[in-house]
């Protein structure tokens, strides 16, 4: 790794930096519930659009971890979302009208907010589809894992996206209100993961699971990357450069062990696979808003269309992180 | 006579303070040492938690940065303090503000009453001790460390590796024989006083000033010359990670708490209500202990490391992935590899099946799709048949495979007409069997009816391939266990490699093989490679095959039953 190529790496986050602040005035605080935060506290950081009826469960969830406070930006809902989050006593909303692919993705308008209000904090930053497991998660609060991840002297911590599917169509099985999502899409694919280094980010590009098995064969290469780095203590310095997949400076992408040994890791279930897909895919492809000329969406038409059923006979019934461990997907590490 | 707890205090006061109140109302005196690092309002807010309680006191504040000897510093302000104040105290026990009574004190009471000469305190010699990490156990009392390990690390590591290559060493004062140990001790007061007023103590602090941890070491040394009575082992349960941290204990650990022999356990994460609630609520004394097995403990912190430094074998995922040289190249299993069989013998997957019971795939490296066994299109962990998938990356299709299926041997036909990007790793996988007949490829060319000149660039292609594999596994860097025979040694004598194959696959099958593959029957291929040189191609790979084959002999001897030796 050449001085010109670091420093092209540097060039970049400087750039992307700059970009978050270029648009930070297209959003627009609605509520700020900032104040009286107990010190250190752990914040979430989320973007979305017209999720009303998966908000319940996702506050709940992350509440129940040990979040204490949700930044959340709303991306031009009309179905009430917005409404929603405005009443929440733990959460500061703003509104954002402007594109969402303009944005890149949202990731400006969060990397925004983690630079003004993330800074020296434990900062999770997540979809409202995903939901964050890590080692001890049903016996330890989340405030465990970051203490330990400091002492450590760890600033990031990955969580693999894993694909979680219902057995049958999407459709036959309604989410509603509240309900866990995890109820419909029990299923996962256990180990079907390729792996490789991402040369010069350092980080591990991770691809495979149900999509790649059944939307991607003959595109392998297009296939979603799964990699993720949500939990991080952020610091004003830092950039995420495509969604939460890998970040600059790109040491924080070393959260793995190359010399044989496991660092701790967890697992972001993906609840992407409900009956509400099917409808987000015609939206979001009408709206061409999604990364990569939506092409991932446009697989998915087709999929469904075919009504591909995302179960096969070797799909692994969720449990509990244990058995993602067992599994080999995430990693207690030196956690004990 | 009872024991005074000596408690280093510097972050989770609340705790501290719950701790030192339960200490003080079983009748144990406490002096509490803040650091000075700590601000004054949480000192006010610690103090006035306590102010009820007059037997704890506070000590004179010293700064205690980890690795220094602000640590000892701290330690014997609070002992002279402890030995002064409360004369009734017989044994000295010191604790951090971490630490957490798990067994009743009166317990620990009675066991020191039962030992009041005993010093309780773990000192091991240098030469012996084995848990430090980095290196560094003579050498923290021979080197110098004017750097911080924590905000200077590289100063630190460069000036230790400084010293070391130009060999200048401290020189350790006569009488003093280097000891180290667990920082948390419990001492009889006449020890304690012997080490304080020892009349080279200036000496003594003005050499471990510039000892490194001199916590892990001062009283751990000292005592070795004051004591008529060491025990050495600490009576705080305490659990150091690879990078010599502490294992911090949650809630979820109160089972194997119940299993210790320690009195104090440290450290507790300060949130671990539980814990807290039942080792410090008023009818702790009763709280249920379960049969010692202190062993579990042990088992379950050492897992953890070993599985932060070796990792689990072939498993390759989000945060454990070992480049080549720390295993990157290495399979989670052992498996078989056959090449030519599949051309050679009509019959030989569902043979090899039956004969070994693991199992057994077609070409998983075909062009077209993967040969899982029983033509399944999705495999264990989900594994898809395409080969587009496969081909994206072979080596993680690979290792996945092996990974899903612990537990259950397998092995698969391979062949020049498959995917080579995997050679590679097959041939670098200290997992692997590789067995090839080298040639048999011909036979399906042969086979095919097509004629001579039709097929000759492809017997060359094929032949190629099969030679650089085979090349591939005569090298230096071939890790597998790679059997080669030409054709015409193989069907020369098929019977032993085949046994050999069967044994190496399952070592516990019946040592007599009661049926054999049925062999393709081979009259007139000698003429087909003739032919094949007449066109102007070269089959080397076949090995010298004989002009005339017997195959009589051959199938006799395949399907004859086997006599057992």
């Amino acid at each position: 790794m050449g001085l010109i190529s670091i420093y092209r790496l540097r060039l970049r986050r400087k750039y992307l930096l700059a970009r978050a602040f270029r648009r930070r005035r297209q959003i627009r605080p609605v509520t700020n519930r900032m104040s009286g935060l107990r010190p250190q506290p752990i914040l979430l950081f989320a973007t979305m659009r017209n999720e009303r009826i998966r908000l319940p469960f996702f506050l709940d969830y992350y509440r129940n971890l040990g979040v204490d406070h949700f930044l959340i930006v709303d991306n031009a809902s009309d179905d009430g979302t917005r409404e929603y989050l405005a009443e929440q006593p733990d959460v500061t909303l703003w509104t954002a009208s402007a594109g969402y692919k303009q944005s890149r993705f949202g990731m400006d308008w969060m990397m925004h907010l983690l630079r003004r209000h993330g800074q020296g904090k434990w900062c999770l930053t997540v979809d409202v589809d995903e939901f964050l497991v890590y080692p001890f998660c049903e016996t330890r609060p989340l405030r465990a894992l970051t203490d330990w991840l400091d002492s450590a002297g760890s600033r990031a911590f990955s969580a693999m996206l894993l694909d979680m599917y219902p057995k049958g169509a999407m459709h036959e099985q309604p989410y509603s209100e509240g309900q866990n999502p995890f109820e419909i899409a029990q299923y996962f694919d256990s180990g079907n993961y390729t792996v490789r280094r991402n040369w010069p980010y350092l980080n591990l590009w991770i691809q495979g699971g149900p999509r790649a098995r059944v939307f991607f064969q003959d595109l392998p290469k297009r296939s979603p990357a799964l990699n993720k780095i949500p939990l991080v203590k952020w610091d004003r310095s830092y950039a995420y450069v495509s969604s939460t997949h890998m970040m600059l400076p790109r040491g924080l992408n070393l959260t793995y062990e190359d010399s044989g040994g496991e660092k701790p890791s967890g697992c972001l279930l993906h609840a992407k696979f409900l009956d509400r897909f099917a409808i987000k895919a015609e939206e979001e492809l009408r709206r061409g808003q999604h990364y990569a000329e939506s092409h991932e969406y446009r697989a998915y038409r087709e999929g469904i269309a075919n009504e591909r059923d995302l179960w096969c006979m070797w799909s692994e019934k969720y449990i509990n992180w244990r058995q993602l461990e067992i599994l080999g997907l995430m990693s207690k590490g030196n956690w004990a | 006579m009872t024991v005074g707890i000596v408690m280093l205090c510097h972050t989770a006061l609340d705790r501290a303070a719950q701790v030192a109140r339960h200490w003080a109302v079983h009748g144990c005196p406490v002096v509490i040492h803040l650091d000075r690092r700590v601000g004054n309002a949480d000192r006010d807010r610690l103090t006035a938690a306590l102010a009820d309680l007059p037997d704890v006191r506070f000590s004179a504040r010293v700064a205690c940065e980890w690795g220094t000897f602000g640590l000892v510093e701290a330690t014997i302000e609070a002992a002279v303090q402890m030995l002064h104040d409360f004369p009734q105290a017989r044994h000295i026990y010191l604790a951090s503000g971490s630490c957490l009574p798990i067994r009743p004190v009166a317990e620990l009471q009675a066991h020191l009453a039962a030992h009041p000469h005993t010093d309780f305190i773990e000192s091991v010699t240098t030469a012996d001790v084995g848990w430090t990490t980095g290196g560094l156990n003579k050498e923290r009392f021979t080197l110098r460390f004017p750097f911080s390990w924590k905000r200077q690390r590289r100063l630190f590591d460069t000036y230790v590796q400084l010293q070391r290559r130009l060999g200048i060493q401290r020189r350790i004062p006569a009488g003093i024989v280097p000891h180290l140990g667990s920082q948390w001790w419990c001492l009889t007061r006449s020890t304690l006083e012997a080490i304080l007023k020892h009349p080279d103590r200036a000496r003594h602090d003005r050499y471990f000033r510039r000892v490194w941890i001199p916590d892990e070491s001062y009283f751990q040394t000292l005592v070795r010359q004051v004591s008529a009575r060491v025990e050495s082992r600490s009576l705080t349960l305490s659990k150091f990670d690879f990078q010599g941290r502490p294992h911090v204990f949650y809630d979820d650990h109160l089972h194997l708490l119940r299993r210790t022999e320690a009195f104090v356990a440290r450290k507790i994460w300060p949130q671990a209500d539980l814990l807290y609630d039942t080792y410090l609520s008023a009818n702790a004394d009763t709280a249920s202990r379960l049969e010692p097995n202190p062993g579990k403990i042990d088992r379950l912190f050492a897992k953890a490391v070993e599985r932060r430094t070796r990792g689990r074998p072939g498993l390759f995922m989000q945060s454990r992935f070992p480049t080549k040289t720390h295993g990157g190249n290495r399979s989670a299993a052992p498996y078989g590899v056959f090449e030519g069989f599949g051309d050679l013998f009509h019959d030989f997957h569902p043979w090899l099946a039956r004969a070994t019971g693991v199992r057994v795939h077609g070409h998983l490296f075909a062009p077209d799709r993967v040969q899982f066994a029983d033509a399944e299109a999705v495999f264990k962990g989900g594994l898809s048949d395409s080969a587009s998938l496969r081909d994206y990356n072979p080596r993680s299709f690979l290792t996945s495979l092996v990974w899903n299926t612990r537990g259950e041997r397998q092995c698969f036909q391979f062949g020049p007409g498959d995917a080579q990007e995997i050679t590679s790793f097959l041939a670098g996988d200290p997992n692997a069997s590789i067995m090839v007949v080298s040639g048999a490829f011909a036979i399906p060319l042969w086979r095919s009816g097509r004629t001579v000149p039709e097929i000759r660039a492809e017997a060359a292609r094929l032949q190629k391939i099969e030679a650089d594999f085979i090349a591939l596994l005569n090298t230096q860097e071939t890790k597998a266990r790679a059997r080669v025979w030409t054709l015409a040694d193989f069907v020369e004598d098929p019977v032993e490699p085949l046994h050999q194959i069967v044994d190496d696959l399952n070592p516990r099958a019946p040592h007599r093989l009661t049926e054999l593959p049925r062999m393709v029957d081979l009259s007139g291929f000698a003429e087909f490679l003739q032919e094949l040189r007449n066109q102007g191609m070269q089959p080397v790979l076949m090995g010298d095959f004989p002009a005339s084959i017997d195959m009589d002999r051959i199938g006799k001897g395949l399907s004859r039953p086997q006599v057992a030796n």
